[in-house]
């Protein structure tokens, strides 16, 4: 069937490089129980990548797998187009940065920092240099001596980043760090994270179950979800273009509208718009944003505006926005998010672009 | 809040328990040891330090004392070098039958301490079947008298006796090491060589010295295992005590000779300690 499929985004820092990092059909499970199922993945190198899923979504097995402390059960992965996944974790150049840190309690910080150093009998001199740099980088020179039980949990979250980096990694992986840090200082961090990966230039991949964490730092994001690969593509493209309703639920708010498709019209309830796809019963996803309130009715025959009415079922106070829950005139209840205004009442007049309320496939149960 | 009486009615038998069975006979031993025995004897209740000098003036109990430090060591290296192995081996690579094996190490010490003595005399006595084996295979013409009667059979026989004792606190440490610092060491580049001696063994170390202290002190004080084993080479400073307070007849010289024990005992113990801190971080 000849239809206009989505184009496949593959950012790379280096266009038209080698990737970095290819993982090619990898399946994993524990004893029945399947955690990962046919995964393959690209890394360019340089990159920003976020495995992004919930608990149980196989996203932490697939960063061990990465790392060498699980095996797959099947497939391949490739660093540089020789096979990384027969090498022990100890010959990999790759360096983990651990959920809760897993720094030595026995080394002070310049040794840990300097432990990958020194088990790769790296030239003293060289070392310390290293060292120090590795700890100015992450601003910790000044408890260069301390032990880290002596450390806050931010500052231990830097020094096994700065652990990490003194290796020169090619590639480093990185499992919910920021996850047992306060929310301020979560978002701090999400951005010192993202301008050092930038500064340093190496793969970052970064493992997170927060949809805004991966908004805010990833040159792209995969998506996994119960084992297998939703989609993969930039923040931008997986909001505004998200290919199941899974991907639409979990990446931001939205409305998903179940209709059909008959001769070219989709219709969901009382609304419907010109489509350009093959008839049968169709799903949509209309972000809140996305629905407008106008102030009257214009009635238009504008083929790009869907007009419709409603009333305000509840009305939720965010700040900058509001998210408002609308029923509609046929029953349909609505989520829509505006500037904020006070006295909004009776009935609203609202509109959106066909182009907005975006295909998407039903996501299939697995089990 | 509690009343007094109450407070005192749970408070009391605690109290008691301690001043009777540890108090009171510490401080009668503290005052035998300042006590002589007259010719006829009788305890003479006049205070002395001769029992003192005596102590450092007579060779063989000086000489004994360090012969049962040295046999107290000996025990405390061997069960080290076999309990660290197999603690590490529980803790690390025994997987779904780890409580199996902690089972194995614990049993034994259910078994009479007197059985297992007798156990390793009827392995290495001269009729024995150590000493069978040995000529039956014809590697020996004679049966080997050093094995039975010697300080190696004291050492052989407290080592079986003593190494869970060093098992159990070195798998506890081990035990406690969070995985993920394995994993981290080896993430770095470190082998499973480096990992060991770099991550493992110095976190394990609060549970070695335990378990050294534990092998060296309670070896130090036996003398159920020199009195059956050991023969005249093998006789251990308790076996000169245990004979001071029964057929010599002279408890103020044995009083002596067990507050110096105690001593000692009190500072390794101290000493200890304060090692295993200095190497604990959590």
């Amino acid at each position: 069937m000849a239809t206009t499929t989505e184009p496949v985004v593959v950012r790379s820092a280096k266009s038209g490089a080698e990737p970095l990092l290819v993982i090619r059909n990898v399946a994993k499970s524990f004893g029945k129980n399947p955690v990962l199922r046919d995964i393959s993945l690209q890394i360019a190198e340089g990159e920003f990548l976020t495995i992004l899923g919930e608990s149980g979504s196989g996203k932490t097995t697939l960063l061990r797998i990465i790392a060498g402390f699980e095996s797959a059960n099947s497939g391949e992965i490739l660093m540089e187009g020789e096979r990384l996944d027969l090498l022990p974790p100890y010959r990999r150049r790759v360096n983990t940065v651990f959920q809760h840190y897993a720094l030595f309690p026995h080394l002070t910080v310049e040794e840990n920092v300097g432990y990958g150093l020194r088990v790769a009998h790296a030239p003293k001199d060289d070392t310390a240099t290293r060292v120090s740099e590795a700890l100015a980088m992450v601003k910790m020179t000044a408890f260069a001596s301390s032990k880290p039980g002596k450390i806050s949990g931010g500052q231990q979250q830097r020094i096994a980043l700065a652990r990490a980096l003194v290796n020169r990694p090619r590639l480093l992986l990185l499992d919910e760090p920021l996850s047992a840090l306060d929310a301020n200082l979560r978002r701090q961090m999400q951005v010192e994270l993202k301008s050092l990966q930038r500064e340093v230039g190496i793969s970052f991949v970064f493992v997170t179950h927060d949809q805004e964490e991966a908004m805010v730092m990833s040159d792209r994001i995969a998506l996994l979800r119960m084992g297998e690969l939703e989609q993969v593509a930039s923040p931008r493209e997986i909001y505004s273009h998200p290919t199941t309703a899974y991907t639409a639920q979990f990446i931001g708010h939205t409305n998903l509208l179940r209709g059909e498709i008959k001769s070219g019209i989709a219709q969901c309830h009382s609304l419907s718009w010109r489509i350009g796809l093959p008839a049968g019963p169709a799903l949509f996803s209309l972000r809140p944003e996305n629905i407008r309130i106008v102030t009257s009715a214009t009635g238009s025959s504008d083929i790009n505006v869907v007009t419709f009415s409603g009333k305000i079922q509840h009305q939720a106070f965010h700040g900058a926005t509001e998210l408002l829950q609308i029923v509609c005139d046929d029953g349909l209840v609505l989520s829509v998010r505006t500037a904020t205004r006070e006295n909004r009442q009776g009935d609203l007049h609202l509109e959106f672009s066909p182009a907005d309320a975006v295909p998407v496939r039903e996501s299939p149960e697995r089990g | 809040m509690f009343s007094r009486a109450y407070r005192a009615a749970i408070t009391l038998p605690p109290l008691l328990w301690v001043a009777v069975f540890l108090l009171v006979p510490y401080a009668l031993l503290l005052c035998y040891s300042f006590w002589s025995v007259s010719p006829a004897q009788t305890i003479i209740h006049a205070w002395t330090f001769d029992n003192y000098r005596e102590l450092f003036r007579v060779n063989v109990y000086l000489q004994t004392l360090f012969r049962s430090m040295w046999i107290a060591a000996r025990v405390m290296i061997f069960s080290l070098l076999l309990g660290y192995p197999l603690a590490y081996y529980l803790s690390f690579y025994a997987g779904a039958r780890k409580d199996l094996f902690y089972q194995l190490v614990i049993i034994p010490l259910w078994v009479s301490y007197l059985v297992r003595a007798y156990a390793w005399k009827t392995i290495l006595g001269s009729d024995g079947v150590l000493n069978t084996l040995l000529q039956y295979v014809h590697l020996t013409k004679h049966p080997l008298e050093f094995l039975l009667y010697s300080p190696f059979a004291v050492v052989l026989t407290l080592t079986h006796i003593y190494t869970p004792f060093a098992v159990l606190p070195i798998y506890a440490a081990l035990e406690h090491i969070p995985r993920n610092l394995v994993e981290a060491s080896h993430d770095l580049g470190g082998s499973p060589l480096q990992t060991f001696w770099r991550v493992i063994f110095p976190l394990s170390i609060p549970g070695v010295l335990a378990g050294a202290t534990f092998a060296f002190v309670l070896s130090l004080g036996d003398f159920l295992a020199s009195l059956l084993l050991g023969g005249p080479s093998g006789i251990m400073i308790s076996n000169i005590v245990v004979s001071l307070f029964g057929a010599a007849y002279n408890w103020p010289l044995g009083a002596a000779i067990s507050l110096c024990m105690l001593l000692l005992v009190v500072s390794l113990l101290f000493l200890s300690e304060k090692l295993e801190k200095k190497w604990s971080f959590r």
